[in-house]
């Protein structure tokens, strides 16, 4: 334990660093995904905004990027990083990396939560005069809120997953911290201790999330 | 007569299936839905039912043909004024498709939102129509919570909020045990003789016929194949479908399994009369088999109410000396009795 306790320093930030890489891609990759969930759902033939060639067109670009594995993906991306953020090393630059990738599996999970939606809820409202944009935010959008909450909880975990590949680039971590300073100098110690605390951010993380969902769908 | 309050000209509807072929769901229909009465769209499922009243609230835009709710045609209309346009015509489900997302008297409030009424009005409007549906104490209630019946008057209180003159009913009470269903077509009897509302029930159940229609129109792959009154087309359909339907919903004949068990105990030719609110009726039944010297024996059948007057059907075993049973048979006839041989 004598490593570790010479690098609390660094374990404190590399708690901060994962902490602020998987709240901060979790809020903007839930935005990103939510928009491009929304309009997946809309444009499916036969729902609210019916358009086949945007549908065609986000479909194939979501399966496109969403199997790159992560490590790939976060090399792939390097010129739209310095285009956005000017440097493709760092916590900002993995950040900005997992908010887009995380983007793209939230944008599915979004979808599937509205698909599921009773059509018959949306009828109703159709037939109250309501119009497509109202329905879609006043109606499907509340009525999906819970399995919602939880798909978000479900993306939680993969983006804590893949804070932990920040190291590659410099970008700090638990993940980098385990490496570095653990399993580098065959110190276990540090090695356990990262892997008990990414537990603990995933099971805090997913009992918040199953206390919104159970909050929202009221059981 | 007044205008129509619905008025379907020549409608058809075509679903375009994959690789080509079309379905035809509603076939040159022409109806009327006359302003104050409650017209029952019965028949089989699948023949079309659920697509006219979509038709009429223009959730389905028809293939051919017109539409016309309290003189507007709604096939000419702009997405926008067609949205005005739902907003006067009420609907409840056979599922309730109330917003789990919000409570009972949110559910109520979101047709008086979308119209754009103000929210103190629409509290008291909310409050009106719970009242008027017995759930005011379940406002803040939230759907899940409810029984089947309460949901579906939530429903009903939901399609009345922005006062439609005009309220369609798909299948209204098909999720609902009979008692239930009772109380919420007790419900919407109310709605229409107390708030003066049409209404147009697609139904397959002969309760919400006899609870509530003022008129029928009888449904058959996509057809409307006879329109009248509920006691007209019950006592005596002209039309093949609506005769098979009227049969099978009013259980007037016995069924074939009740017929060989009648013919194993009942040697006898079997005939069934109909049973109308015609006076001296049974007198001019038991002067034909007497003056024909049958003997008869009630073996089935039952005579009830439909629209406040007499309907039913009764089968005799006659027996008698050969040729007495063709005798009888032809007096009751010649009588003007609807008389008909189980065979």
């Amino acid at each position: 334990m004598e490593g570790f306790l010479d690098t609390v320093d660094v374990y404190r930030t590399a708690i901060w660093q994962t902490l602020f890489m998987a709240l901060v891609s979790l809020v903007a990759s839930g935005l990103l995904g939510l928009a491009l969930g929304i309009a997946l759902y809309a444009t499916r033939p036969g729902n609210l905004l019916s358009n086949r060639l945007v549908f065609g067109v986000l479909g194939v670009l979501v399966n496109i990027v969403r199997p790159i594995p992560f490590v790939i993906f976060l090399a792939a991306i390097g010129p739209l990083q310095v285009a956005a953020i000017g440097t493709t090393i760092g916590t900002n630059a993995v950040t900005f990396a997992i908010s887009l990738a995380a983007a793209f599996a939230v944008s599915r999970i979004v979808e599937q939560s509205l698909v599921n939606v009773d059509p018959g809820v949306v009828e109703a409202a159709r037939a109250a005069g309501a119009s497509r944009l109202r329905i879609l935010f006043g109606v499907v959008l509340p009525e999906g809120l819970g399995p919602l909450v939880l798909g978000y909880t479900f993306i939680f975990v993969g983006i804590v997953d893949m804070t932990a590949q920040a190291g590659l680039v410099g970008g700090g971590g638990l993940g980098q911290y385990a490496i570095t300073y653990g399993s580098q100098r065959y110190d276990w110690g540090v090695v356990y201790v990262s892997v008990a605390t990414i537990i603990v951010i995933v099971q805090v993380g997913q009992f918040v999330g199953n206390r919104i969902a159970r909050g929202v769908l009221r059981r | 007569m007044a205008e129509p309050i619905v008025r379907l000209t020549g409608v058809s509807k075509r679903y375009e299936r994959k690789g080509g072929t079309a379905v035809t769901a509603v076939d040159d229909v022409s109806l009327d839905v006359h302003e104050g009465e409650v017209l029952a769209v019965i028949g089989y499922s699948g023949a079309g039912k659920s697509t006219v009243v979509r038709l009429m609230n223009a959730l389905e835009a028809p293939t051919s043909g017109t539409v016309t709710v309290a003189g507007q045609d709604l096939t000419r209309l702009p997405e926008k004024d067609l949205r005005r346009a739902r907003q006067k015509i009420g609907m409840i489900f056979q599922q309730f498709n109330l917003f789990r997302s919000r409570t009972v008297a949110g559910n109520v409030a979101y047709p008086l939102k979308v119209a754009g009424v103000p929210r103190a009005q629409r509290d008291a409007r909310v409050a009106e129509l719970l009242d008027f549906v017995g759930l005011l104490e379940r406002a803040h209630a939230h759907p899940e919570q409810l029984s089947g019946g309460q949901k579906q008057r939530v429903g009903i209180a939901r399609a009345l909020a922005t006062n439609p003159p005009l309220l369609l009913a798909d299948e209204a009470t098909s999720a609902l045990d009979p008692e239930t269903t009772t109380e919420v077509l007790s419900l919407l009897r109310r709605v229409n003789r107390e708030l003066g509302v049409t209404i147009v029930v697609i139904t397959h159940e002969m309760d919400a016929v006899r609870q509530i229609a003022d008129r029928v129109a009888v449904m058959e792959n996509g057809r409307v194949v006879e329109v009248g009154d509920v006691y007209d087309v019950f006592s005596a359909p002209r039309t093949a479908p609506a005769r098979r339907f009227v049969r099978s919903v009013l259980h007037d004949r016995p069924e074939p399994d009740v017929l060989e068990r009648l013919r194993h105990r009942h040697p006898g030719r079997l005939l069934t009369v109909l049973i109308t609110d015609e006076p001296d009726l049974q007198k001019r039944v038991d002067e034909a088999f007497v003056g024909a010297g049958v003997r008869t024996e009630l073996v089935h059948g039952g005579v009830s109410e439909l629209r406040e007057r007499r309907l039913g059907s009764l089968t005799y075993e006659a027996t008698g000396p050969r040729g007495a049973v063709d005798a009888a048979l032809a007096a009751l006839r010649a009588a003007g009795v609807a008389v008909e041989e189980e065979v």
